[in-house]
């Protein structure tokens, strides 16, 4: 990637951070693995509590809280299913999962839980979704910020429904961590699920908080290393670079905020100019992620375009094999299957400047134009 | 690039040939997963990854391009309904004309491209005034039978860079380059179909009703399962109780599809001299003749001599020789020499 390319996908992974790197660098010639018992291995533990630390206050939870995990979504699947085991052993049978999760959550509809609706905004319907929990409820799970359009969603109502019968709530903060307030202590959650490379940190490492009186069950075998929960040898040096891309997020966090908005209100004034319609406006929303739908286009031809001029966005939702499936999620907010087809997603970071917003605003209307001439159906 | 070799190495030649090249995979089913096919050739998400692969290390940027509807549309239903109708189509063909140098070339043109390139063995040979289609200089690999049905628009937006090169000679050079594919295997199978079980797939579609199998004069010899698990000119797996009078073998001479009915007869009655062929395409211009040249049947078929000629919006090819196995819903691709000339799909023979 040359340094005349514009990367607006930080939504899907941002660069790393110098502090991370250094950090891997300086952590990864620690020899010993954390569990061994001589002086390496005692070194070795040291480092890796000290990153559990560092992490457990950049997302404001006590250090016995974080397992580190593989990613979000292996965090996402110890919630979820992990702790649907363990509350089904406590005689609890349903789950509830927002329509608009990750995969990594979404998934568990295929094991039986039930979905809580969005309203045509992208938040989660509070009322019809509050109306769902009963007794019966074990985990309901609803992301922080969705990953597609960046809907800052309404946690505290389910959450409080959740608790008052006893049904531990999970938030996927995997959008959140860096890019809005985030504490899993003030948030009252009972897990919470964090990644390292959405804040400039490696990719291979991620986080579940877990509050000490919720026992998710194992979803994998092995040494049980992680509070009983995860398997698998610490990881000394990514624990460590993720704990450093995440305080330094955090510690950014104010004053990149304002900044962030200044570049996303300038995209969002781009792309309305260009006839997009800004799906991410009328809730509230992190100021990291415009998701835009242009009418009469096929997103995978303006994603191509911007492309060959060097702008990197993103269509958002998952492909398969390389191809575009619909997004589960603007289907979800009622978008029709062709809106979501149209539909981009630029997302912001910390390497993110003015310049790339010049850039897109240099190639952003041809390259409509062309999508729109070249597509057949319009 | 289907992940195969010989798109890789065409889109080697191109960038070396100085060209601004983007890889393009197509995919062709909604589910990624049917087509799996190991190392058996296309479609398959290994084979978009092996593609991509390949344009990684040619330094050229790499997309998958969702045909999967057009393709169900244009192709897979066609090969079904050709079937259903008693015909034998050859979908390869069926799909460079209406996807790969249509749909692709359309969409490849609007996004500012100016030719879509692939791994086919053939020429194009631009003769000042017109692009001619010429066959490969490798036999074997030949592969202007399935191109045949290119128009002189199409052809002028078509490059071919393996054209003359064998396919030995092919290998060498994606090892040559650091291309994961060098060694990959050939292949040969409908794409849809990756198990080759073609009889199953149509079943599937077509069901598995008992029909009588009877002689030209219509007496019952016995039963099948299904109209569509044969084709004109088959002799195996017909399973008749009743031997033939003469003691020869039979063959299959009709299909009858409305009532579900097999004809056989001898080899004799399956020989003919005279096809008549429906929505000819020419790769340059029509030609009305007649005009002496020769008529290609099948896709790794000898081409044999014939007088052709257009007659009332049909192409008529009136063989030196009989020949055997000639279906309708094939393909008749003419050529004069090495040049492709034009190709009609086979409405009738006698």
């Amino acid at each position: 990637m040359s340094a005349a390319n514009t990367y607006l996908d930080h939504a899907a992974t941002s660069p790393m951070r110098q502090v991370a790197i250094e950090a891997l660098n300086r952590h990864l010639s620690i020899v010993g693995n954390p569990s061994a018992l001589h002086v390496a291995g005692q070194r070795a533990r040291r480092a890796l509590e000290e990153a559990r630390e560092q992490l457990a206050a950049a997302v404001g939870a006590h250090p016995t809280e974080v397992v580190f995990t593989s990613g979000g979504s292996e965090a996402d699947s110890i919630a979820v299913v992990g702790g649907m085991r363990a509350q089904e052993a406590a005689g609890r049978s349903r789950c509830l999962v927002s329509a608009i999760e990750h995969p990594a959550v979404l998934g568990m509809t295929e094991r039986g839980a039930e979905t809580l609706p969005v309203t045509h905004d992208g938040a989660v319907d509070v009322e019809r979704a509050v109306a769902l929990v009963d007794g019966d409820v074990g985990v309901v799970s609803v992301m922080a910020v969705n990953n597609e359009t960046g809907i800052v969603q309404p946690l505290e109502p389910i959450r409080r429904a959740a608790r008052a019968v006893g049904a531990w709530f999970h938030t996927d903060a995997v959008q959140a961590l860096g890019h809005v307030p985030l504490s899993f202590r003030d948030g009252g959650f009972d897990l919470m699920s964090v990644s390292a490379h959405k804040v400039g940190g490696p990719v291979g490492v991620g986080a579940l908080a877990v509050r000490r009186s919720v026992r998710p069950g194992a979803i994998g075998l092995g040494g049980g290393q992680e509070r009983e929960v995860r398997s698998g040898t610490g990881m000394v040096a990514l624990a460590a670079s993720f704990a450093a891309a995440a305080e330094q997020a955090v510690a950014e966090l104010e004053a990149e905020t304002l900044r962030l908005r200044g570049l996303q209100q300038r995209v969002v004034d781009l792309v309305s100019g260009c006839g997009g319609a800004v799906n991410t406006i009328r809730a509230e929303h992190a100021p990291h992620i415009v998701n835009v739908t242009f009418p009469g286009l096929r997103a995978d031809d303006l994603l191509f375009l911007l492309d060959q001029r060097g702008v990197y966005a993103s269509v958002g939702s998952a492909c398969r094999a390389g191809v575009h499936q619909p997004s589960e999620v603007l289907l979800a907010m009622g978008r029709s299957a062709d809106e979501a087809a149209a539909t981009l997603r630029f997302s912001l970071g910390h390497t993110s400047t003015g310049a790339d917003v010049d850039r897109l605003a240099e190639v952003l209307p041809g390259s409509v134009a062309r999508a729109r001439a070249a597509n057949p159906s319009a | 690039m289907s992940g195969g070799v010989d798109s890789a190495v065409a889109a080697a030649r191109m960038v070396a040939q100085g060209h601004e090249v983007t890889g393009v995979h197509l995919a062709l089913s909604k589910n990624p997963q049917s087509y799996r096919t190991g190392a058996r050739g296309c479609c398959s998400i290994e084979d978009s990854h092996d593609a991509r692969r390949a344009a990684d290390v040619l330094d050229i940027p790499f997309y998958v391009w969702d045909f999967a509807e057009e393709f169900q549309e244009q192709v897979v239903d066609d090969f079904v309904a050709e079937y259903r109708a008693g015909r034998t189509p050859n979908p390869c063909l069926r799909c460079n004309e209406k996807i790969k140098f249509a749909a692709v070339l359309d969409r490849g043109i609007a996004l500012g491209f100016d030719a879509v390139a692939t791994g086919h063995y053939a020429r194009v040979v631009d003769n000042g005034s017109e692009v001619e289609l010429h066959r490969a200089v490798d036999p074997d690999k030949d592969q202007s039978y399935v191109l045949g049905v290119l128009n002189q628009t199409q052809l002028r937006h078509s490059l071919f860079p393996l054209a003359d090169t064998p396919k030995t000679q092919v290998r060498e050079e994606a090892a040559r380059l650091g291309l994961s594919v060098a060694k990959k295997p050939d292949s040969h199978d409908i794409c849809f179909i990756p198990d080759g079980d073609t009889q199953g797939f149509l079943s599937r579609y077509l069901g598995t009703d008992e029909g009588d199998i009877v002689d030209a004069d219509g007496v019952k010899l016995g039963i099948h399962h299904g109209s569509h698990n044969f084709t004109v000119g088959q002799r195996k797996g017909l399973d008749l109780k009743i031997p033939a009078p003469d003691g020869n073998p039979r063959y299959v001479l009709k299909i009858e599809p409305v009532n579900n009915t097999v004809v056989v007869g001898s080899r004799e009655q399956l020989a003919v001299s005279i096809l008549r062929g429906i929505r000819p395409t020419w790769t340059q211009h029509p030609v009305e003749g007649p005009w002496r040249g020769q008529a290609q049947y099948r896709a790794h078929g000898t081409p044999v001599d014939a007088t052709i000629s257009l007659q009332a919006g049909e192409l008529v090819v009136e063989l030196d020789e009989p020949a055997t196995g000639i279906a309708p819903g094939q393909s008749v691709v003419v050529f004069d020499g090495d040049r492709v000339v034009g190709s009609a799909t086979l409405a009738e023979s006698h």
